[in-house]
């Protein structure tokens, strides 16, 4: 197989602390290569200095055999590297066809726009991955699987020859993120390149041919896919062993703390029944677009069902609010921790505060920052959140720990009922495997959990009732006990 | 296609001035003739110039508060000039576009280099180019301006003879406002420059990633606005004849709430010159009533203010409305 692309023994420091220790990564021609590696492990900032954004402090760059000293964004895009990021990129103000086409028309530099060339370049780029998008809709309208899809589009515009997949499919449904594989696996029986990052280790087996493992800024090592097994790249990435035990719920008595009857909202979900005990862990499993974040959201009081009944405790609760909601005992870790569960210039300590600060507050609505700190500092500590100290600014802390902010923070209202949706996307696995002890630990302390999740073993370990959603009802209800994981992907694939 | 259509901002405007035109002219039936119109547009050509340059700001993703202080300083500077070394109305126009892009481009270099929110560094520039223009001048009007504006300013095109004895026709100026539309068109439609506009002020970081000049885009707006505001000067002196020093700076809030009412959105990344005409021929016609139907011109302030409102509520009940009916989940029946 013929070399594309090749860097050996890369070293980058951003102001002292080393990022990147010696990196190796060879890609070949026509491969589908898979990058995995932990939050911090220089997955970022390798993916920055192959498309030029950064220069590596030392390093050799190969392109097809030729040693490459200076690499801007120019030159990698002459190479054919295009990256597709996690962010996309997009201009939500533009329509979907100026979008694809920018970067086309920005290359043949043009005085003047040539619109109906413009539709042809899009619509030629969106035969290539058969997709058919409204052109005229503008990129802030649609859902964001749709402007992933875009974001492909794009990069097919241009004579591709490394195509950099920055964990794609995130926010993708089921029937997408077949379509994007599919496209994948068609761009490299064309000679493409294709290097795919991404947490999901499932994908990743599914598509790619070798793995590249980075740990701590450093490559492990190259191995085929074929290889390694989910446990044995788990251990590689993280340098240990992770058991996977099954949780078991141990209480004595069934109290009934949660009961939804017949809950329905029109254009988001309906007839949704189901009854919580105190230390369930209640898996809701569904794919986006099944209508279980805007359930959880109408049990939380941000939306409103037309009809139904919420039953919490034994008696019928109007929820009307978010304050109705966590007087009721409820709370909710939102399915979007950047956007909907911190405030991302405000320090840890404030993050941790905020659900409470009434409570903590003397006379007057005044809380002395030490009350503040105290505070802070004991979730810190029960939580484990790996952070310098508690006036740190919580943009700066990992995925993993950010959640553990948002968790303390929700927490800290002394809930009865625990939702927490998605919580473990895009958070690396040590930090994922800590997220699930910590809801056990809740589960077993008494805490009745909801945990809505479309990732199958994140839901068969750690619950112990499952209910599967889709298109707006929920389909089956299961005991967790006896479930496989096959089964349970079997049954989904059903729908 | 009705849909869209209802959807789009500058439909609602379009009714708007339908409606209070027929009802302006249902009381006064002055109001649709053509000396009343060609005088209201000549008197709101200045404000129609650089409503235009505000667009471009705005779709860049802010508000440029000094363009009237340039167009003031300008008006000042080439009439003196004109005063003291003579010369015709091209070169007039010529001195003024060269010196209003000087000023905008020093707007647009501090605003990059400083990376100051723009309202905050016009803000500081409409004090540095007013505040000095006072102290040279020290408040002196310019009377006896030179014929060159003056001719400009009369040249009637359509000349009729009303019946009591004065001359009425299509002034010059608006016509350099619907040139100054025409070309704010031509550029964000069909020129790269223009489109870089909207990808700047949609998502900057996109925008740097895929090789955009930012510099350059900003040089191009502020440079844009200098030179938009240079022209209204122009024509500004050219309809009142005189210079007083005062008189454009103020109209920055009029010349902002007309484009906003035509659809650019306060956020960036969107706008239309037609929303632009659309909103200053509202204010236009708002003025121009008021005067037929002798209401106080204070009024004049209350009437903006109500449609702003008026606008924002429906913008927000079109929002909410789409967000209602959502259709987050395809519900299995």
């Amino acid at each position: 197989m013929q070399e594309f692309l090749r860097l050996s023994g890369i070293f980058k420091s951003f102001e002292g602390v080393r990022a990147l220790k010696g990196v190796d990564l060879t890609i070949n021609r026509g491969e589908i290569h898979g990058l995995v590696g932990e939050n911090g492990s220089g997955k970022s900032t390798i993916i920055k200095i192959i498309s030029g954004f950064l220069q590596p402090d030392s390093g050799r760059i190969l392109f097809e055999g030729k040693e490459v000293t200076h690499l801007g964004s120019g030159e990698t895009t002459s190479w054919g590297v295009q990256v597709i990021y996690q962010d996309l990129s997009l201009f939500p103000n533009l329509t979907v066809a100026e979008n694809i086409a920018l970067n086309e028309m920005r290359s043949r530099r043009r005085p003047l726009t040539d619109w109906k060339e413009v539709e042809r370049i899009a619509k030629a780029a969106m035969a290539r991955i058969k997709v058919n998008i409204d052109l005229t809709k503008l990129v802030e309208e649609l859902p964001i699987g749709t402007q992933q899809l875009v974001a492909i589009c794009r990069a097919l515009t241009s004579d591709v020859r490394l195509l950099i997949l920055d964990e794609p499919t995130a926010s993708l449904t089921k029937a997408d993120i077949n379509n994007l594989l599919a496209v994948t696996r068609d761009l490299q029986s064309r000679g493409i390149s294709i290097l795919f990052v991404s947490h999901k280790l499932n994908e990743i087996f599914d598509v790619a041919e070798n793995i590249t493992i980075f740990r701590d800024g450093a490559t492990v090592g190259t191995f085929p896919s074929k290889s390694l097994t989910n446990d044995s790249l788990i251990e590689l990435m993280t340098g240990k062993a992770l058991s996977q035990t099954r949780f078991v719920r141990d209480q004595a008595e069934d109290r009934v703390t949660l009961e939804v009857r017949q809950l329905s909202k029109k254009y988001n979900f309906k007839d949704i029944s189901f009854s919580l005990r105190g230390g369930d862990i209640l898996g809701i499993i569904g794919l986006i677009g099944s209508g279980r974040t805007e359930m959880a959201c109408a049990i939380y009081g941000i939306t409103r069902p037309d009809s139904g009944e919420i039953v919490v405790n034994g008696k019928r609760t109007k929820i009307r609010s978010v304050q109705d909601a966590i007087k009721a005992g409820i709370a909710y870790v939102p399915e979007n921790r950047l956007v909907e569960g911190l405030i991302q210039k405000q320090s840890v300590m404030d993050n941790l505060n905020a659900a409470i600060m009434n409570s903590i507050a003397g006379p007057a609505g005044y809380s002395p920052p030490a009350v503040r700190a105290r505070h802070a500092t004991e979730w810190v500590e029960k939580l484990g959140i790996k952070v310098a100290g508690p006036q740190v600014s919580v943009q700066t802390l990992s995925g993993g720990n950010q959640q553990k902010v948002v968790i303390g923070k929700c927490l800290s209202t002394k809930p009865a009922i625990l939702i927490l949706d998605s919580p473990t996307v895009g958070i690396d696995i040590m930090a994922k495997s800590a997220i699930h002890d910590m809801i056990r630990k809740l589960a077993r302390e008494g805490m009745s959990v909801i945990l809505i999740s479309d990732e199958i073993t994140e839901i068969t370990n750690n619950c112990n009732r499952i209910l599967l959603m889709h298109a707006g009802r929920i389909k089956a209800e299961l005991d967790a006990d006896t479930i496989q994981p096959r089964d349970l992907e079997r049954m989904m694939s059903e729908f | 296609m009705l849909k869209k259509l209802l959807h789009k901002n500058e439909t609602y405007v379009f009714f708007l001035i339908i409606a209070i035109g027929v009802f302006i002219n249902f009381n006064n039936p002055l109001f649709f003739t053509f000396e009343n119109i060609s005088g209201s547009l000549k008197s709101y050509s200045m404000v129609g110039i650089m409503a235009v340059g505000t667009l471009f700001v705005l779709i860049l993703g802010g508000t440029d508060v000094s363009f009237t202080a340039i167009a003031q300083v300008v008006e000042y500077v080439v009439v003196w000039f004109t005063m003291a070394h003579g010369g015709n109305i091209y070169m007039a126009f010529l001195e003024a576009a060269v010196l209003g892009i000087f000023l905008g481009i020093i707007n647009g270099l501090i605003i990059h280099y400083f990376k100051v929110p723009i309202i905050i560094v016009t803000i500081a520039t409409f004090n540095i180019y007013f505040g000095l223009l006072y102290v040279i001048t020290q408040g002196k009007l310019l009377n006896n301006i030179p014929v060159v504006f003056k001719d400009f300013g009369n040249v009637l095109l359509f000349a009729q003879t009303s019946k009591i004895g004065g001359t009425y026709g299509l002034s010059l100026m608006p016509l350099i406002w619907l040139a100054a539309l025409l070309l704010g068109w031509f550029i964000l439609r069909k020129t790269m420059a223009g489109r870089n506009i909207f990808a700047v002020g949609g998502n900057e970081v996109a925008a740097e990633r895929i090789g955009i000049a930012t510099l350059r885009t900003r040089l191009f707006v502020f440079g844009f606005v200098g030179f938009l505001a240079g022209i209204a000067a122009i024509v500004h002196v050219s309809i009142v004849q005189s210079v007083v020093p005062n008189i454009i700076v103020g109209k920055e809030l009029e010349v902002i709430a007309a484009v906003v009412i035509g659809g650019a959105s306060i956020f960036g990344g969107k706008g239309t010159i037609l929303g632009t005409l659309l909103g200053v021929l509202l204010f236009a016609m708002l003025n121009n009533g008021l005067t037929l139907l002798r209401i106080s011109s204070y009024w004049y302030s209350v009437t903006i203010g109500a449609i702003i409102i008026a606008a924002i509520s429906v913008s927000a009940w079109q929002k909410l409305s789409k967000a209602r009916n959502n259709v987050k989940v395809r519900i299995e029946e």
